[in-house]
């Protein structure tokens, strides 16, 4: 016999684990002779994340979930057939035969085969409307249906039935309900309290919860109308997502007369060998220590120790933390270690904000020494940290409550993940620990996310760990004595606030002389940008000119927003939101003209979408003759600054707003700075125009105005802080002068003024003894400086309409006077809209 | 190079001015919208294909051009995937790719060979 004859694998399912298998196998089989390998998966595309399924929704195709594409398995030399199911393995002659009758011989046989939704045996399951969670093709299939239907609902209140939920409402549904069994929403992973502030989280994004509900009937002719429960009420639904559990795909196993257990799963031993020999489960179908691990993690261990168990070596599949995280946008769940514990087996420490919808637990043993497991709801930022803990055993610091509530001196609790020992695993999925990351950062070299994603693979499965990486990489860094700087990018070893001051000493005022200067090679989308950004705060001259039209981002390239398919958005200016009817003529007259989508925008004012590159200068130009002024809304610049209708008006009224938020957005419109900046002013208390959450408000007093700063709306809503009483106008304005312009000199790229804030050492203190004690004597400086670029702002639209120049860069094709023929639009109310991307 | 001179076929696209300088211009070649890049900082001249292979959106002339390592490359502005303007293999994401075309410039003239 050949003693180094090839070794035949076939593994049956093409899912997460199966393909990591391959991967994991491929890696070891460098010399591609000790192994070939035959892949039969039954779904029609090639293994995905089944993990971030719900990224569909949001956009991303089955391509950005794809694991590896089909290439891949041909140049690694795995034969992969898919839409191709097993539909019988012949133990005797160790043969597996597929559905179009491929029949494969193997020395080992993976059995891959996941799990399957399970669907409870309700009458009416069959009905049309009715969905199972699971695939590409279930979320196709819901995402159609979605489309004519309003009320849905969710069977199960677990991990995946709420992110179904959510999807459901995301879909567009007007209600989105969730039926749950159980007295309480996830039970098997949160305790009651934490159940509790869950439900009223999700009430608060617009879930209805039914809980103690036993669905007996599903009703409705041949399409689903509603549910009929046991205690004899009724929800009307048009539509229904099963989310009651998972099955295990243990039928081709069963078949085949390998031992499975009652109640579903293909029973195998520490080394994940069925009750034949020859043939290996892993992933969700396989039962291991009495269990079947329904998560990523787990299985991905699993396809190691077969890999390594095929590979001559050895390893066992050990009881395996099942600690999950919730991914819902707008709540946080984690639960991890063991949740449940109870006094007086451990010390229990709770806390919990109604206000603010968090609740969390810790139980910590009862020496006070380590950490066994906690619940977080509505907060988990400290997920990984507390998983890490408990798994590692690290010893806890005195105060073990610092671990939930921060430790109240300011100062960071304990020393962060760099006092994890060197074995604490850091990514589960990929069972990376603190010193192979460190020793990849340390030894080689590897100091960026990206680079330790390549090196170790940590951060490419569920992503939970990457900002715990993060803080590896900083602390290695740090440790090695390296004082890191935020460095732009490759061609420019220096940081934002750094190459502002060498660029302003040097009077540099062209992209090329910056990199000539500081930089080396041909720049890039990083530092482009950037620079540009600089060199308008700097010197206020129009972005498109000299050599800067190619280094600007896309929105600013064309002074407007890019859309789907290639159009832009016009916003003119309208200061304060106040505009004549001479004016709002102007811009009905003008979107009629070029066929344009018109909407009132969140900052009060007209946006008019769907303009061809071609047009924008004509529509400027007619703008501008009717007194309009270009309204930034493509730029890293102020924004708008709202207001409310104030004493001109309002009853309540103690000071004019609008003619201040008028003034105000005169005097900063065009201001380029890190990122954008938006205001507002109110006037009075009630704050109708919002103030308090822009990067500068202003509300009226009775003796005059109090200034906030460093708000945000956004994604992460901040309130802004006071940092100025009953000031007069002047004041003001003398005071937003400093504070603007001492952020456009220090911010990090890309920063509002809310997070610029969050990372200033001293914080809001600090911050305000700069702008109005002036403790560093730069009060005066910074307000020569803002005023120089307000004496030279010029509206850029215009500048750009009167130069024939700059306008000829404003058409779509350089060698035929045409449109992008590939633009497409479909009518939607009475206007139109473009072509949906694929 | 000569075995593919002799299979192409010259298209004159545009004029060297009507391409800004470390920018790009779309030229509308035999029904094919086709990118032109004139890299003036490195001296060179590429051509890809316009349509962006993440959303077929049509703009990746418009987009940033720069380098990685030596490798020049171009970012679509719609996501920032950057494609190597050499190979039109994308650099950040292994599964997408754009075609290139050979660029030829002369007496003040751009052609693109199809
Ligand atoms: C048009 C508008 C929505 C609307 O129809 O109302 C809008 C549209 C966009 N917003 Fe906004 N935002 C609009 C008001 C807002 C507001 C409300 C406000 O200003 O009072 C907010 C929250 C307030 C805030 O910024 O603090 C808002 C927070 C954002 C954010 C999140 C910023 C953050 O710090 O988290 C982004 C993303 C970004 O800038 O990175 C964003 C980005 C965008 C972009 C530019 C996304 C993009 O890059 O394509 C959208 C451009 C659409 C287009 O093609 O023109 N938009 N956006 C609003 C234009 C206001 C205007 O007149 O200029
Ligand atoms: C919406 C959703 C969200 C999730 N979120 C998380 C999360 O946040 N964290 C986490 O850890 N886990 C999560 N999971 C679970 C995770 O996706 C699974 O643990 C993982 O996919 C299991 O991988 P697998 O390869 O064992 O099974 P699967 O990915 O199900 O793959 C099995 C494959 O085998 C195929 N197959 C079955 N029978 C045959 C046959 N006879 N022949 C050929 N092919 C066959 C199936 O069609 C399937 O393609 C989530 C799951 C879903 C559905
Ligand atoms: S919230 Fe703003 S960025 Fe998001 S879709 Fe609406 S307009 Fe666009
Ligand atoms: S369309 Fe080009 S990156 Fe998305």
């Amino acid at each position: 016999m050949n003693v180094q004859s090839t070794i035949r694998i076939v593994v049956i399912g093409n899912g997460m684990v199966g393909y990591k298998f391959c991967e994991k196998l491929i890696a070891r089989n460098k010399n591609q002779d000790q192994f070939s390998i035959t892949v039969f998966g039954e779904e029609p595309r090639a293994a995905y994340d089944r993990v971030h399924l719900s990224a569909f929704f949001a956009g991303k195709s089955a391509d950005d979930l794809t694991m590896a594409p089909t290439e891949w398995y041909a140049e690694n030399g795995i034969r992969l057939f898919l839409s191709d199911p097993v539909v019988d393995i012949d133990r005797e002659e160790k043969m597996v035969r597929s559905h179009h009758g491929h029949i494969v011989s193997y020395d080992y046989l993976i059995m891959a085969t996941g799990s399957g939704a399970f669907v409870p045996s309700i009458p009416g399951v069959e009905k049309d409307g009715v969905f199972v969670y699971r695939t590409i093709e279930d979320l196709e299939l819901i995402q159609s249906y979605a489309k004519k239907a309003k009320r849905g609902a969710v069977l199960g209140g677990g991990l995946l039935g709420l992110e179904a939920a959510k999807a459901l409402l995301d879909l567009g549904l007007e209600e989105a309900h969730v039926v749950e069994f159980a007295q309480r929403l996830m039970p098997r992973q949160i305790d009651e309290a934490g159940s509790r502030m869950l439900q009223s989280q999700l009430e608060a994004l617009g879930l209805q919860i039914h809980l103690n509900k036993s669905t007996q009937e599903i009703t409705g002719g041949e399409c689903i109308k509603g549910m009929q429960f046991a205690d004899s009420s009724v929800l009307d639904v048009d539509m229904l997502v099963i989310s009651a559990g998972i099955r295990p795909r243990d039928e081709l196993a069963k078949i085949a007369g390998l031992e499975t257990h009652p109640r579903g799963g293909i029973i195998v031993d520490n080394s994940l060998k069925t009750s034949d020999p020859n043939i290996f489960a892993i992933g969700e179908c396989a039962l291991a220590h009495h269990m079947i691990y329904g998560l990523i993690a787990p299985g991905y261990e699993m396809a190691e120790v077969v890999v390594t168990g095929l590979c001559g070596g050895s390893r066992e599949f050990l009881p395996f933390d099942m600690s999950t995280k919730l991914k819902l946008i707008g709540t946080d769940v984690a639960s991890f270690g063991d949740a449940f514990i109870e006094e007086p087996a451990c010390r229990t420490i709770r806390y919990e904000n109604k206000a603010k919808g968090i609740y969390k637990r810790i139980n910590v043993s009862a020496d006070g020494k380590q950490l066994l497991g906690g619940i977080l709801v509505g907060d988990a930022e400290q997920y990984n940290m507390l998983l890490q803990t408990c798994k590692g055993k690290t010893i806890l610091p005195p105060d073990p409550e610092d671990l939930i509530l921060g430790s109240r001196g300011g100062e960071e609790a304990g020393a962060g993940v760099m006092s994890f020992p060197d074995d604490a695993l850091i990514c589960s999925c990929e069972a990376v620990t603190k010193g192979m990351i460190c020793h990849e950062v340390g030894a080689n070299g590897h100091t960026t996310m990206d680079g330790i994603k390549k090196c170790c693979k940590a951060g490419t499965g569920c992503g939970g760990c990457v900002p715990m990486v993060k803080d590896l990489i900083q602390g290695v860094l740090k440790e090695k004595g390296v004082y890191i700087r935020n460095v732009v990018c490759e061609h420019f070893d220096h940081s934002r606030q750094e190459l502002l001051d060498l660029v302003k000493i040097n009077g540099l005022r062209t992209y090329n002389a910056v990199l000539n200067e500081f930089g080396k090679g041909d720049g890039c989308e990083v530092c482009k940008p950037l620079v540009a950004s600089i060199l308008a705060s700097l010197w206020n001259e129009n972005i498109l000119q000299k050599d800067r039209a190619p280094i600007q981002d896309s929105n600013d390239r064309y002074l407007a927003n890019i859309q789907k398919g290639g159009t832009y958005s016009v916003v003119p200016r309208i200061p304060g939101g106040e505009i004549t009817p001479e004016k709002l003529i102007v811009i009905g007259q003008v979107a009629q003209r070029y066929g344009l989508y018109t909407k009132i925008t969140g900052g009060q004012r007209i946006d008019m979408f769907g303009a061809h590159l071609g047009d924008l200068p004509s529509i400027w130009e007619e703008l501008i003759d009717a007194g309009f002024e270009s309204g930034h809304a493509y730029g890293k610049s102020l924004r708008t600054v709202k207001s409310c209708v104030g004493s001109t008006w309002c009853r309540f009224g103690v000071q004019d707003s609008v003619s201040f938020a008028i003034e105000v957005e005169d005097r900063y419109k065009g201001l380029r700075s890190p990122h954008k900046l938006k205001s507002a002013v109110s006037g009075c208390v009630r704050e109708c125009a919002e103030a308090q959450s822009k990067d500068f408000g202003i509300i009226a007093t009775e003796k005059g105005w109090n200034l906030y700063v460093c708000g945000n709306g956004g994604s992460k809503p901040q309130h802004a802080q006071l940092i100025a009483t009953d000031v007069d106008k002047e004041t003001c304005i003398r005071l937003i002068d400093r504070f603007l312009m001492f952020y456009i000199k220090t911010a990090d790229p890309l920063t509002r003024t809310a997070t610029w804030l969050n990372k200033m050492e001293g914080g809001i203190n600090y911050l305000k003894a700069v702008v109005v004690d002036d403790v560093l004597g730069i009060g005066a400086e910074l307000e020569r400086e803002i005023q120089m670029l307000i004496d030279v702002y010029q509206c850029e639209w215009k500048e750009v309409v009167e130069s024939p120049e700059l306008r000829k860069r404003f058409s779509h094709f350089v060698n035929v006077p045409i449109k992008d023929p590939s633009i497409q639009f479909e009518p939607m109310r009475s206007q139109k809209r473009v072509k949906e991307w694929s | 190079m000569t075995e593919t001179e002799s299979k192409v076929i010259w298209h004159m696209a545009c004029h060297v001015e009507d391409i800004p300088e470390d920018g790009g211009g779309c030229a509308f070649i035999e029904g094919k919208q086709i990118a032109i890049f004139n890299f003036a900082r490195r001296g060179e001249w590429f051509a890809t294909d316009n349509e962006c292979p993440h959303r077929q959106q049509m703009a990746v002339a418009r987009g940033m051009i720069g380098s990685q390592e030596d490798e020049p490359k171009v970012a679509c502005p719609f996501h920032k995937k950057t494609f190597s303007l050499r190979s039109g293999q994308c650099l950040n994401d292994e599964s997408y790719k754009i075609s290139t075309f050979p660029v030829m410039v002369k007496e003040n003239r751009v052609y693109i060979g199809l």
